[in-house]
């Protein structure tokens, strides 16, 4: 899904939700190439011009979330949680560790043992980042999310420092998981059950069609 | 004025960066509008004015790191023409107690912080007006609370759709200063827009005729007990297994050096450490009821920390005997009364509550048989103690009176099966049965 309709639908969905009306969503997507620019994100973490973005087809959004500039593109699982923490916890830092473990979880289930970095928030696989997290909340409804590289094109990473940091990026396929990014995301779904202890219920939002 | 503070976003986070002022200084703000955004640990969060008014000085800048409570700014509601008083304090944390019962409407401005947390101005909201505002479909940010704290009570919701299709009505520029003490409402329904009163712990009365309910704020402890247990039984499935405990030896053992403890010690010896003697003894035979489960992983801990129920006037706190294996039936029982007086002074330091790897709690001592307690996160096992009781049983044909205990052992599922808590029940009773050891 394009990311300016991705950022129109959690919107959406995150009015639902500060209102009642709309449950609890997680949304997982794959978005074409696009680099985003966090609220404390810095300019000069983009490598390259937006001319050189643009003829390498990659588009450009500047967001409210938290954290720096990162990717985005095919073979990449993105996840936006729509979630008001004041039924789960009222605690970002839970929150953020949590998402944490949900890929840490699913990670973990092809093998992969990934873990966390002190400091470092996002999904690490030795020293090498697996998965990125950046969050914005408004009265306690959670957007924006977190992306994990099941078999992104890691070099399209070299427009950009990751979140800021001079750090190798690493996808599953690089590991030597061959997964899709459809079979990641149904095993993550059933971690973030778990972790988040609620039910999933696949379905797409209403009101919404896919491209 | 009102204290606009960098909120609390969670347990572990101590400070905040002020990332962006969404308004300016001079500028107009609603209650509950976005006033500024903080990042913390990769998450950016918008925080809402706590009280309509002119946002009066900035005191942070964007980008600068600044600890929780701290002052950002200040709201100005009296339109610039109240005087700055001396009151103003940084915020309470969100638990704590209300101030006494203010003096009448006439007073002079005393400010106080409105709400405790400007995340979330209403304060916490119960279950009961979550699921009123949810059916309704309400906007809980047009509401005011007229309830401890700030807080949105079921009345409010009710006097609000009372008045059908309101819109949201700003506060007049020149409405009274926030802390106008609640005197209870002089007509039948709220105002649509009281001021954002810190009412005293005392709830206004309800609107019309004689209140059938009484409603107060949980406490700080309470909430947390509240969250635990709720937790605990979300997590892990809960089996409780019952075994009945001859405890005539030890009963007889206790009675024997019962005087002489007392006179050498200075306090009683009790049962509550030969059952812990006993529960170290099977949890050395059985280390998966010492362990926890961590996502896929089962840890267990090398050392024996067991953690005791204490009662407390309003709640209950389990402090930790560390290093239980290390310590004889006298070493227990000084443990047991230095952790159980402290508990009830509050005297307790925080790592003497955390890190228990197994719990016991008595609730024999206020006259239970037998129970059914909740585990004790991230434990995986908590003995309950019932009543110790002399009782006629059978033994080889004869009937026999004995002291008897039942203990239950509450193991969760997912790592402990049924035979194996037997098991371990089975090695505690015969520890117990079977005593062997000196006390003194």
């Amino acid at each position: 899904m394009d990311y300016g309709k991705a950022l129109a639908l959690q919107q959406e969905l995150v009015a639902g939700r500060k209102q009642g009306y709309v449950p609890d969503q997680l949304l997982l997507l794959e978005h074409p190439h696009v680099i985003t620019l966090g609220r404390n994100g810095r300019l000069e973490n983009l490598l390259a011009g937006e001319q050189a973005l643009s003829s390498a087809g990659i588009s450009f959004y500047p967001t409210d979330r938290g954290g720096d500039i990162t990717y985005h593109g095919p073979g990449q699982l993105v996840g936006y949680p729509i979630l008001d923490l004041r039924e789960w916890k009222r605690d970002v830092g839970e929150y953020v560790r949590a998402i944490e473990q949900v890929i840490i979880d699913t990670l973990a289930g092809y093998g992969i043992a990934a873990g966390r970095i002190p400091k470092l928030t996002g999904v690490w696989v030795e020293e090498r980042k697996i998965a990125a997290i950046g969050v914005h909340i408004s009265r306690w409804v959670t957007s924006h999310g977190f992306a994990l590289n099941v078999d992104t094109d890691l070099s399209y990473f070299q427009y950009i420092v990751p979140c800021g940091l001079t750090r190798p990026v690493t996808s599953m396929a690089q590991l030597g998981v061959r997964a899709t990014v459809d079979e990641v995301s149904r095993s993550l779904a059933a971690h973030f059950g778990r972790v988040f202890d609620c039910e999933m219920a696949p379905g797409s939002p209403a009101g919404v069609t896919e491209d | 004025m009102t204290d606009v503070v960098m909120p609390q976003m969670g347990e572990s986070i101590v400070e905040g960066t002020l990332t962006k002022w969404l308004k300016k200084p001079g500028d107009r703000v609603e209650r509950d509008e976005p006033l500024f955004e903080i990042s913390t640990d990769k998450v950016d969060t918008e925080i809402p004015a706590p009280a309509a008014g002119t946002l009066g000085e900035v005191l942070v800048a964007e980008g600068q790191t600044v600890g929780i409570n701290t002052v950002v700014a200040r709201i100005d509601e009296g339109g610039g023409a109240a005087v700055k008083p001396v009151a103003a304090a940084t915020a309470p944390s969100p638990a704590a107690a209300e101030a006494p019962p203010p003096p009448p409407p006439a007073a002079p401005p005393i400010v106080e912080e409105p709400a405790p947390t400007p995340a979330e101005p209403s304060g916490p909201l119960s279950p009961l007006v979550r699921k009123l505002a949810r059916e309704h479909n309400v906007d809980l940010s047009r509401i005011t609370g007229t309830g401890a704290g700030g807080r949105i009570t079921k009345q409010d919701i009710e006097g609000y759709l009372a008045k059908p299709a309101q819109p949201a009505a700003p506060a007049a520029p020149a409405a009274p200063p926030p802390a106008q003490p609640a005197a209870p409402p002089p007509t039948p329904q709220p105002p649509p827009q009281p001021p954002p009163a810190l009412a005293p712990a005392v709830v206004p009365p309800a609107p019309a005729g004689q209140a059938k309910t009484r409603i107060e704020p949980l406490g700080t402890m309470r909430m947390r007990i509240a969250e635990h247990m709720l937790l605990s039984k979300r997590t892990s499935p809960h089996v409780t297994t019952v075994h009945r405990v001859d405890m005539t030896k030890v009963a007889r053992m206790r009675e024997r050096h019962k005087a002489a403890f007392q006179a050498s010690y200075g306090f009683s010896l009790t049962y509550l450490p030969f059952i812990t003697r006993a529960a170290v003894a099977a949890l050395r035979q059985f280390p998966l009821l010492n362990a926890s489960l961590d996502g896929n992983n089962i840890i267990y801990h090398n050392e024996i920390h067991i953690g005791i129920a204490v009662a407390l006037e309003n709640g209950l706190i389990v402090p930790v005997i560390r290093a239980a294996d290390e310590k004889n039936v006298i070493g227990l029982q000084r443990a047991i009364v230095d952790l159980a007086t402290r508990a009830r002074s509050r005297q307790l330091k925080p790592d003497e509550v955390q890190g228990g790897t197994f719990s016991i709690t008595n609730f024999g001592s206020f006259g239970s048989l037998m129970g059914t307690p909740i585990i004790n996160q991230p434990q995986v096992a908590i003995i309950g103690v019932g009543t110790v009781d002399k009782t006629p049983v059978v033994i080889d044909d004869a009937i026999a009176i004995r002291s008897i205990c039942h203990l239950s052992l509450s193991f969760d599922h997912r790592l402990v099966d049924g035979a194996l808590a037997d098991q371990f029940m089975t090695r505690a009773k015969q520890v117990l049965e079977d005593w062997s050891e000196e006390v003194l």
